[in-house]
């Protein structure tokens, strides 16, 4: 199931509106449970949360999509690689790890299609999520674009590629069939 | 280190319990474990209680449940280990009493997961992984994580949908012998088959459901154990282990190294062959919260060979009087899957199977005495394994 943003704000919104007439009426925000019929409290609060999540130390990472690059990070000393990248080595307690780019040649390892969807997603039709082994050791969990999911096959080669996600705008990285 | 047993339980109905609130429901369980312990609220020493919450209101649930439950003023805490939360609860609490802190505990388990609509909850643990590199960018659901299981154990073993079809029908037939259970109806692989795709290759009626439910157990030292049952069963090892927060990070899609490493552990401390550990257990509770799940822990505990496990659930080997009875009270799949109260409802579950009060066909043959509890957090990313026994090391 496929609901845009609008399509939900209104049902949500018409939903709210629903309780406020039976509070107005009755006195109280009670509803029946949908399955059940049992008297439910409609919550008068409201919780509305979006994280603000610090990225200074791997910024380099979102400039790089700017350009249409992925990059990992490195620990020169042990040469482990890490993806996502993180700035700090807990094995030789290094905290100045080479920037790398990520060749963007893999394999296939596994697969799935999100079919029923979690409540910030509904607006995206089915979408595939992908991992591959790249070329360079480490995995890279991703969307993978491809028109018609049944072609896939664990083992196939892919390619990393930078796009745009909409309707948000923003840059990320996909798998495609190489 | 002191010898610990279970000596009370108690279990709510699961399922989709909208007439309780969460310290109510809880209350029923807490309730059953003290009158089944045959101790009263003053008795009780602390309260190791498991909560995953985030989808019901109370941010502080130990301490509501508590003040419900009339053990206010004790000494308790709040564990999170996602959906083995119930277990490291009850670690927390076995340690207590084998260190000499306490000789009474309680581990109490509650999760009410229908005070958001579907959609809601679908989102909360699908964030239950790497919340930024893997959910908030990507939006990998539960179902989606184990599919990403299911996709690579099926290529590299040649198992089939019916194979994991297999896992759903056995656990739905004992949960239509549970009255607890969420689900009480009898399936068949058509019905799995015939159901939706929700993650592919997952399908509706390969995943455990949303569920509202609290299970809680006594936990008590050697000493107090003696005086208050004749029947204690001991907890003779609980061995645990974690993995990565991302997927990406993990070698293969094949096993779970946190659920195998634990297993290990867990049969080292309570002596079992870990080569044969079906030889020295009657019954087993693994955490299937999706067909895939119980395929893989039946490779991971090594009652099955590596590949193995699609074979075993194919072959029926897992009902009663096959190698090993595995899941009879319907498992996470039909019994259902409150996260935070299945660890302790499978050591409530197992402490009565030893006791053999089971009623009819869902009560395994106890000859060897001793049961098994897998429970795994996230996508492995937490895994406890318990051995218990009516005899004490």
């Amino acid at each position: 199931m496929t609901m845009s943003r609008e399509e939900m704000e209104q049902m949500v919104k018409a939903w709210l509106q629903t309780v406020e007439q039976i509070t107005r009426s009755e006195g109280l925000p009670v509803v029946p449970d949908e399955k059940t019929a049992d008297p439910l409290w409609v919550d008068v609060r409201e919780l509305r949360l979006k994280y603000l999540i610090p990225i200074k130390r791997v910024k380099k990472f979102f400039d790089g999509l700017k350009e249409g690059k992925v990059y990992a990070t490195r620990c020169p000393v042990k040469n482990i690689y890490y993806f996502p990248p993180q700035a700090d080595c807990p094995v030789c307690m290094d905290e100045n790890l080479e920037w790398v780019e990520v060749s963007g040649r893999g394999q296939l390892l596994t697969y799935t299609v999100i079919q029923v969807k979690p409540a910030s997603y509904m607006h995206y039709p089915d979408y595939v999520i992908a991992i591959a082994r790249m070329d360079e050791g480490f995995n890279i969990l991703c969307w993978m674009a491809v028109e018609d999911p049944a072609t896939l096959k664990v083992g196939m080669h892919v390619k990393l590629v930078v796009k745009r996600r909409e309707p948000e705008g923003f840059l990320t990285y996909y798998l495609e069939p190489a | 280190m002191r010898e610990v047993a279970v000596v009370g339980v108690g279990q709510s109905k699961f399922g989709r319990i909208s007439d309780m609130t969460l310290a109510e429901l809880a209350w029923q369980a807490v309730k059953q474990a003290l009158q089944d312990a045959g101790i009263t609220q003053k008795d009780v020493e602390m309260v190791s209680f498991s909560n995953v919450g985030g989808w019901s209101s109370e941010p502080l649930p130990a301490i509501a449940v508590n003040e419900y439950s009339g053990v206010s003023g004790v000494g308790t805490y709040r564990v999170e280990a996602a959906c083995a939360s119930g277990s490291a609860a009850l670690a927390t609490a076995h340690s207590l009493v084998a260190s000499g802190a306490v000789d009474i505990a309680l581990a109490v388990g509650v999760e009410k997961m229908t005070e958001v609509p579907t959609p809601m909850a679908v989102e909360l643990i699908g964030r239950s992984g790497n919340y930024f590199w893997e959910f908030s960018q990507f939006g990998l659901t539960f179902p989606g994580y184990y599919a990403l299981y299911a996709t690579a154990y099926m290529n590299e073993h040649s198992a089939t949908e019916e194979d994991l079809a297999s896992v759903a029908v056995k656990n739905h037939y004992y949960a239509s012998y549970n009255e607890n259970a969420s689900f009480q109806k009898r399936i068949t692989v058509e019905d799995v088959l015939k159901s939706k795709y929700v993650a592919w290759p997952l399908k509706l009626y390969d995943c455990s459901p949303i569920t509202d439910g609290a299970a809680a157990v006594v936990l008590a030292s050697e000493d107090a154990a003696r005086k208050l049952t004749d029947t204690p069963v001991w907890i003779r090892g609980i061995g645990y282990a974690s993995d990565t927060s991302n997927l990406s990070k993990r070698p293969n899609f094949l096993s779970l190294r946190a659920a195998r490493e634990a297993a290990q552990k867990a049969y080292k401390k309570s002596g079992i062959d870990p080569s044969r550990p079906h030889r020295q257990i009657d019954v087993a509770e693994v955490h299937d919260c999706f067909t895939i799940a119980e395929i893989i822990a039946y490779e991971d505990l090594g009652f099955a060979p590596r590949g193995g496990g699609h074979v075993l659930a194919r072959e029926g080997e897992t009902y009663k009087g096959g190698l090993i009875a595995v899941n009879l009270d319907g498992g996470l799949k039909a019994k259902g899957h409150p996260i935070g109260a299945t660890g302790v409802s499978m050591a409530a579950e197992i402490t009565k199977q030893l006791r053999q009060q089971v009623r009819g066909e869902r009560q395994a043959d106890i000859v060897k005495g001793a049961g098994l509890a897998h429970n795994v957090g996230g996508t492995g990313h937490y895994a406890y394994v318990s051995v218990f026994s009516l005899k004490k090391s």
